[in-house]
């Protein structure tokens, strides 16, 4: 896990086993090091508005990508969406939904409130080390931001 | 405005390429197909083109738009401004796929709530790399809404 100020990845993710998962394709593209995990949605808010634990990042950067599961505890993943997609400071930050719904109203929902790509979780492992090794790819290397 | 050239075979209108230099549309439809995802293609010349296409009825959904911003008619910018504003394109993803490097752009089109912004490479050979990686994400991890 990398220091506060130099975060590229932020994983919204309650599944420890999906977290190790996404970890490890991440490590095969030797972006691991530039991640950051929180665990519900209420800590993904602090993290990307730098407020409670994390208000030392008041002056640091955004990361390049928050990935984003929909069920989450405290705070689901759409109003995570929404909070960061309506904020003049954060809407620039790409956000990709990567979670095991595949429900067209959970799709057409996401990309309406401005989500920058959705992404279903491949259950079997390997496409699923597959999928998370190219979206850390596009975002981090191919896409870019204004910051 | 030219038929879906690059179809393999869905029979479906899977990308819309908003592109007005011909040698760019040529390799990106070769890199589609190269590709072998059976993309099907169709290119628009001008904004004004992919305006009428998307917003004038009579035509399938893209899954997808790439687009550029400097355009004959109507711009990048102003394209993807009228898609946002329309309920029935907000939703359709588009990725600027431009020359421009200028942070302004990247800024804009951010603002107006682009899905994606890459710069097209100068090199032929990296050209024609980015775009089989853009048609990896966007057909084949990617999930557009219908």
């Amino acid at each position: 896990m990398t220091s506060l100020e130099d975060v590229e990845i932020l994983l919204v993710e309650d599944n420890p086993n999906d977290v190790e998962l996404t970890l490890r394709a991440l490590q095969k593209q030797n972006l691991a090091a530039k991640v950051f995990v929180v665990k519900d949605g209420a800590e993904a808010l602090e993290f990307i508005f730098a407020t409670g634990p994390f208000a030392k990042r008041k002056s640091a950067k955004l990361p390049k990508v928050i990935l984003l599961d929909l069920k989450l505890p405290k705070v689901d993943g759409i109003e995570v969406l929404r909070r960061v997609k309506s904020d003049e400071r954060t809407k620039h930050t790409p956000v990709v939904m990567l979670t095991s719904s595949q429900e067209e109203r959970d799709v057409l929902n996401t990309y309406n409130l401005g989500v920058n790509s959705y992404i279903v979780k491949p259950v079997d492992f390997s496409n699923f080390v597959h999928a998370v090794s190219e979206l850390g790819l596009y975002w981090g290397l191919l896409n870019k931001i204004p910051y | 405005m030219s038929a879906p050239e690059g179809n393999v075979g869905s029979g479906g209108i899977d990308l819309l390429l908003v592109e007005d230099n011909p040698n760019d549309a040529e390799l990106t439809q070769r890199a589609l197909k190269k590709s072998g995802l059976g993309v099907g293609l169709t290119i628009a010349r001008d904004g004004a083109e992919a305006l009428e296409y998307l917003l004038g009825g009579g035509h399938p959904r893209p899954r997808v738009v790439f687009l550029d911003l400097k355009l004959p008619k109507i711009d990048g910018i102003e394209v993807l401004r009228r898609l946002r504003a329309d309920e029935r394109t907000r939703s359709i993803p588009v990725v600027v796929l431009t020359s421009s490097q200028e942070e302004r752009d990247i800024a804009e089109c951010y603002k107006l709530g682009v899905n994606s912004y890459v710069v097209k490479p100068v090199e032929f050979d990296k050209f024609y790399k980015v775009v089989g990686d853009l048609a990896t994400y966007w057909f084949v991890l990617n999930k557009s809404a219908l």
